[in-house]
């Protein structure tokens, strides 16, 4: 065969699809394996239906495998296939801000680690203006944290910030 | 209780203040929502769920119900005036819509689809009404095991009928199940799936769960090919249809209603189908001298069908939910999910348990239904104002009030590490084209059908026979197995058949 494709050989990706589900599969075999053995009489345990659902994904797994190895289905997918290359610098600048996220709020409380994701987020989509994007972040998270902690009624937590309001 | 009754009891309890004013909130919020292009009902009443634990259940549902009725309205704006569907059902209307905002008629466009949508959601919201009960009658005859059959029948239709490929929606479907196993076991009380992270015995939350798909993926996927550049808001334009307009009109918004709401009813979920239905059908029985408009100019038949089509099925997924407690979309499990939060379980005994409720909620279908056309209308201006927010700022606002509404749960950072690595997988299902709605369906469904599965064969003795035994059971698994294999069969069919 001589297809080519674009954005590097699809059908090894769709392969990787395909075994990262065998995996998922397989893993769900093994945590319904370690489930512990009840002592209570059940007809139907507390282990069959995750072997049950652990077996279907192995399966599947396998299925998508087959599929991609017979040439992928991501050639079929039109948004996919005229896609315009990875934007690594996008990726890097959310994938930070996800980072600074999990780093932060419980230290330094939601609303200022969410206003430094706010700021990033907005540079990894291509703002230009990062003292602009950090006071409406400001603005917003604020807005978001009164919204949750006040209207709703739900707890944020505590943080530098929040002890003030 | 009887529809008439019924009605009559839940719009007396619905026209209080306080619950017009829940309704009026909810269509607001839901068109602003779903005019937003990414973003739909389903994140929003996620995000909405913590009202649960303050108001009570009437109001609640209420401001659900308009955000789920406004998002459908506030979709279609964003489809013509963007040419960017938000929803998958959209995805019709922006064809022709677009198109018709291209070459100037932009107002008319929105007239017919709101108006459409109105005439789509008369005849849902009656639909349910009257429909609802007869299923419910139906419904309470049904044991265990033939609830069973049922849920799988609803998993098959959800996952492998409708959508590209039978496989990576069972795929889609398996993930759902497996986030759904992970916790307490309700039955023996043991640990499943846990793998010793003491924060996942609560099991995982369906809230984090539907942010993780919805908003952290689509944030993702978005970034993943992003490139800078604006995208044009096509103007308005007069709101204003003239008398052809009118006439063209009336026939597709009847045709896509009574297209669509059957669709929604059976447990297939999914809007694309009816939507597409109803735009061949137009473009076939459209008079000869408008047939050019298709494809070209934009023609309104093309609008008009689809949109209803598609608000009169959104509206009939509630019939399975509310009657046989079956989410068919990923909306309605997110509803169920609230049901459940104050100790209600949808079904078949929700219509008498819980009458006042359910029919004040079907009222404010009726009532959000009126408000919404009347709003959306007069509105369109604010709603065109949104849509030019731009993209690194809607993202980013989308972002924290992701993590928000995540972090509120329970206050912890695993929650967030499992929302952003929930979110990367999302990422990866969109560019390889898994279903996002039966993840959510089937970590909703998933342990309800386990408990039906394990009490049927309690009853049984353990004899997994009675699924295949019971007459209604088995008709039911027939009917699953054909929805499996018949697509598949049709399609080995026409290909021996096709000449060489």
């Amino acid at each position: 065969m001589n297809q080519t494709f674009p954005q590097g050989g699809t059908p090894r990706a769709d392969l990787g699809v395909g075994l990262f589900v065998l995996l998922l599969g397989l893993l769900a075999l093994y945590a319904a394996w370690a489930i512990p053995d009840s002592p209570l009489y059940a007809q139907v345990g507390a282990k069959a239906v995750p072997y049950l659902v652990g077996a279907i994904m192995v399966v599947l797994g396998i299925g998508l495998s087959a599929s991609a190895l017979r040439g992928g289905w991501s050639q079929d997918i039109e948004e996919a296939m005229e896609a315009p290359p990875t934007n690594w610098r996008a990726l890097g600048l959310l994938g930070a801000g996800l980072l600074v996220q999990i780093a932060l709020i419980d230290w330094l409380g939601f609303v200022i680690a969410a206003t430094i994701q706010y700021v990033l987020v907005c540079s990894a989509f291509g703002s230009r203006k990062p003292l602009r994007d950090l006071a409406i972040g400001i603005v917003v998270t604020l807005g978001a944290y009164l919204a949750f902690s006040r209207l709703l009624g739900v707890n944020i937590g505590a943080g530098v910030l929040e002890g003030i309001l | 209780m009887d529809a008439i009754s019924g009605l009559a009891m839940g719009f007396g309890a619905a026209l209080t203040p306080i619950n017009l004013g829940w309704a009026l909130l909810g269509c607001f919020l839901g068109t602003a929502i779903g005019v937003l292009p990414g973003i739909g009902p389903a994140l929003t009443i996620a995000l909405l769920l913590p009202v649960t634990f303050k108001v009570e259940a009437t109001g609640a549902f209420i401001l659900f119900c308009g955000v789920f009725y406004g998002a459908m309205y506030g979709g279609s704006t964003t489809s013509i005036l963007l040419n960017t569907p938000g929803e998958s059902g959209s995805i019709i209307t922006a064809l022709e819509g677009a198109k018709m905002a291209r070459n100037g008629r932009a107002g008319p466009a929105l007239v017919t689809a709101a108006v459409g949508s109105f005439v789509a959601g008369t005849v849902g919201t009656l639909g349910i009404s009257f429909i609802g009960p007869i299923v419910v009658d139906l419904a309470l005859k049904l044991g265990p095991a033939e609830y069973f059959s049922l849920m799988l029948l609803c998993f098959v239709t959800v996952s492998a009928v409708l959508g590209g490929s039978a496989l990576r929606g069972l795929t889609s479907l398996g993930f759902g199940l497996l986030l759904g196993l992970v916790g307490i076991d309700l039955q023996t009380g043991q640990p499943r799936m846990t793998f010793g992270i003491p924060e996942l015995l609560d099991g995982v939350n369906v809230v984090l769960v539907a942010v993780a798909l919805f908003a952290v993926g689509e944030t993702l996927h978005l970034a993943w090919r992003h490139v800078e550049g604006k995208q044009e808001v096509r103007p308005i334009g007069r709101l204003w249809m003239s008398r052809t307009d009118w006439k063209r009109s009336i026939g597709p918004w009847l045709r896509g209603s009574f297209l669509g709401f059957p669709f929604g009813v059976l447990p297939a979920g999914g809007t694309e189908m009816p939507t597409m239905l109803s735009y061949y059908a137009e473009q076939k029985l459209v008079k000869p001298e408008h047939r050019g408009e298709f494809g070209t100019t934009g023609a309104i038949e093309g609008v008009a069908g689809p949109e209803a089509a598609n608000n009169a099925a959104a509206a009939g997924v509630l019939v399975p939910m509310l009657t046989l407690g079956l989410p068919t979309s990923a909306t309605a499990a997110i509803m169920l999910s609230a049901f459940q939060s104050y100790g209600i379980q949808p079904g078949p005994m929700l219509f008498t348990q819980q009458a006042a409720l359910v029919w004040t909620l079907i009222a404010s279908l009726y009532i959000a239904n009126v408000m919404l056309v009347v709003l959306n209308l007069p509105l369109v201006g604010l709603w065109a104002r949104i849509l030019k927010i731009p993209t690194p700022q809607l993202y980013a606002g989308i972002l924290v009030f992701a993590t928000i509404g995540t972090y509120g749960i329970s206050n912890s950072v695993t929650d967030l590490v499992l929302l952003y690595g929930i979110g990367i997988i999302a990422m990866f299902m969109r560019r390889f084209d898994f279903p996002t709605a039966p993840v959510v369906i089937g970590m909703i469904l998933g342990p309800m059908a386990e408990q039906a599965l394990r009490q049927a064969l309690t009853i049984s003795q353990g004899d997994w026979s009675t699924f295949v035994t019971r007459p209604i059971s088995l008709g039911i698994l027939v009917l699953a197995a054909a929805a499996l294999a018949g697509p598949r069969l049709w399609g080995l069919w026409r290909r021996t058949r096709r000449p060489a």
